[in-house]
């Protein structure tokens, strides 16, 4: 089934305890090479489904296929994969050497083999100082890093990253992010990484997958998925600060649309529709970075709001505005930043908008 | 905290700060009158509870003149290691003058295979538990802890019937099954908690790297369990050696423990009562377990505090 190129392929794929039903009929393939992230909040399956992947849950229903071989009923040793843990799993009682060799020493490896593959992983990382510790004596950013590298030894053809930074503080989080981008860009594996963190998601994927509920609602690259979400929850959970969200109605003046709420009008001539869409109750989405500040004229679309706080961040500021009776954030560059209780006038262009069913969610 | 209440106290602060009432270093200690007495408390039940310890060792080296003098608390007038050698080598059980040390032998013969088969079978019971459940493990878990609130004496009967059916009843592999048996509940317990508290990550991980049942468990668990293991022990070796019920019924006349001589010689009827014989057979036969508390009691506390502790 697989075809060329394919180097994960997932077919259906079910997954339930008992009565409580965890994936529902899952598909995803992932090319060779390619780095997918899953991504979602807590619960939503992106963890169970890596570990399906591997091997270490059985499934109720569907096949795995890993480089063309199916391995629905393989071992996880078996199915060409390695994996880093969230808390490294690193076996306390072993150095870092002992922790590297372990699964070749379990396959049996000659001696020389297990130490040329150790000799590169550690370069690789640059863990050759540290290969004769205890983990007990290792930073939390070495740890991880023996973990990919035992990960790294195992020749694998597939890298699996169950939220592996999770555990490490923000500025070590990013300084591995970059690493571990910089490992793919040097192995070329296929690599598919699970985090709840929409930076590390945005920064380091090709291609997203964005899971609630055991089902992935989107599966497309960072950028189409930032901008072009598929559903109300994609479209929130992605993005800090949130987009703003409006319910209003979808309204036909003419031959153009508008979104009404209150007594706004905002017109869509720019906006391009998913397929032509019916009045009626909708939301309208828009990120606080697409919207301009002071702008006065030259935007489809105008008005003036209240300001409520001033979050100012450093490189930029987050103000909360009173569009209506609507709360509504704009991110603005620090030199604008406006005074408490300024009336401002923002502008933004329909066609950066994202148009959802007010029943569904789904994109309009 | 807004900046409005900030700039409100300052001030005060400040006006302390300078005049040097306000408080500064360390606070003091202080010692209350409830604290004194509370020691006080402490001291005199922990002596209460060592006079019979104290009574039994000067006894134990007094001879037997003296003791009928009746100064029970007296310090030894004439002090004599006699009475120890007695015990351990000549004290009569019947007519065997043999003393403990035969107890003492078969202690060792009984404690020794019973500690090690029931930790080896415990520790795999408690991490297949953990790491490998299979359908109708927390049901056969529910029924070993179950276990642990049997009494003893209700299945004693139907053991020596089915012991004997198979030959083992009175014998020395008999009285080692029974301890393992008995071990079980309370020694699984502790492991699969133990092993419960371990992340499961390491156990994928191992399963990963394509180690086995037995290479997880022999390779990356085992070197884990040193403190719950030094737990069982101590459990065990102090549970197997004090044991009496279980020694007089179920090792035969040959392979009595220390603990049913010592009844023997204390309980001997003929002759005269030699009081500090008894004490000192008495001592002996407490010695093993004391020493265990006192060598590993740190090891104790840490192997009942691992579980908390991650790694």
């Amino acid at each position: 089934m697989a075809q060329n190129g394919t180097s994960v392929s997932i077919q259906d794929l079910s997954l339930s305890f008992g009565a409580i039903s965890v994936l529902h009929t899952l598909n995803l393939d992932v090319a060779e090479g390619e780095f997918i992230v899953l991504l979602g909040p807590s619960g939503c399956g992106k963890s169970t489904l890596l570990n399906c992947i591997a091997g270490l849950l059985d499934i109720s229903e569907g096949r795995i296929f890993i480089k063309g071989k199916n391995v629905t009923w393989e071992e996880p040793k078996d199915r060409g994969i390695g994996m880093v843990f969230q808390s490294y799993a690193l076996y306390p009682q072993m150095t870092v050497e002992r922790n590297l060799s372990f699964g070749l020493r379990v396959a049996g490896l000659p001696k020389e083999e297990i130490d040329k593959r150790i000799a590169r992983a550690a370069e690789i990382l640059q863990i050759e100082p540290l290969l004769q510790r205890k983990p007990s004596a290792l930073s939390g950013g070495q740890r991880q890093r023996v973990a990919i590298g035992r990960a790294l030894v195992r020749d694998v053809d597939v890298f699996l990253f169950d939220e592996p930074l999770s555990n490490l503080d923000a500025k070590l989080r990013a300084e591995l992010r970059v690493e571990i981008k910089l490992l793919h860009r040097k192995l070329q594996n296929t690599m598919i990484y699970v985090t709840h963190d929409q930076i590390e998601a945005m920064t380091l994927a090709d291609r997203i997958a964005v899971m609630k509920g055991g089902v992935i609602q989107q599966l497309d690259a960072p950028q189409t998925i930032y901008n072009r979400p598929v559903n109300r929850f994609v479209a929130g959970f992605l993005g800090s600060p949130a987009m703003n969200f409006i319910d209003g109605r979808l309204e036909k003046v003419g031959s153009d649309w508008q979104f009404a709420f209150e007594d706004v009008r905002i017109p869509l001539a720019t906006y391009a529709f998913e397929k032509e869409p019916t009045p009626g109750p909708a939301v309208f989405g828009m990120r606080p970075e697409h919207v301009a500040f002071n702008s006065g004229a030259g935007w489809p679309f105008t008005a003036t709001a209240n300001v409520e706080v001033v979050e100012p961040m450093g490189s930029d500021t987050l103000v909360w505005l009173k569009l209506g009776k609507q709360n509504f954030t704009v991110r603005v560059t620090s030199e604008r930043t406006p005074n408490n209780t300024d009336t401002v006038s923002i502008g933004f262009d329909p066609m950066r908008a994202s148009l959802f069913d007010a029943q569904t969610g789904n994109r309009l | 905290m807004t900046a409005g209440q900030i700039t409100a106290i300052q001030p005060v602060q400040e006006a302390q700060d300078q005049a040097g009432v306000g408080p500064i270093g360390p606070k003091p200690r202080r010692i209350s009158a409830g604290r004194i007495g509370l020691y006080a408390f402490l001291v005199v039940a922990a002596l209460f509870f060592l006079i019979p310890v104290y009574i039994m060792i000067v006894t134990s080296l007094k001879g037997m003149p003296e003791i009928r003098l009746g100064h029970l608390f007296n310090l030894p007038s004439e002090p004599t290691f006699q009475p120890w050698a007695d015990a351990w080598l000549h004290a009569c059980t019947g007519r065997d003058c043999n003393g403990l040390s035969p107890g003492f032998y078969n202690s060792v013969k009984i404690t020794l295979p019973s500690v090690v088969i029931s930790i080896i079978c415990a520790s795999i019971n408690g991490y297949a538990l953990t790491f490998w459940p299979y359908k109708g493990a927390n049901l056969l878990f529910g029924l070993l802890v179950f276990g642990a609130f049997v009494p003893y004496q209700v299945v004693i009967y139907p053991l020596i019937i089915g012991l004997s059916s198979v030959g083992l009843f009175a014998s020395l592999p008999g009285i080692i099954i029974v301890h393992t048996i008995f071990g079980m509940p309370i020694l699984t317990l502790l492991f699969r908690n133990f092993y419960a508290a371990i992340p499961v990550e390491l156990f994928k991980a191992a399963r990963v790297d394509g180690a086995g049942f037995w290479r997880i468990f022999l390779h990356i668990m085992l070197p884990m369990s040193v403190p719950i293991t030094v737990v069982a022990v101590i459990l065990q070796v102090t549970g197997i050696w004090n044991d009496f019920l279980f020694g007089i019924v179920f090792a035969g006349r040959p392979n009595w423990p220390m603990t049913v001589q010592l009844n023997n010689i204390v309980n001997t009827t003929t002759g005269v009562r030699e009081y500090n014989v008894n004490m000192a057979a008495t001592i002996l036969t407490a010695a093993v377990p004391l020493i265990i508390y006192f060598v590993s009691g740190r090891w104790f506390v840490r192997g009942i505090a691992a579980g908390a502790v991650k790694g």
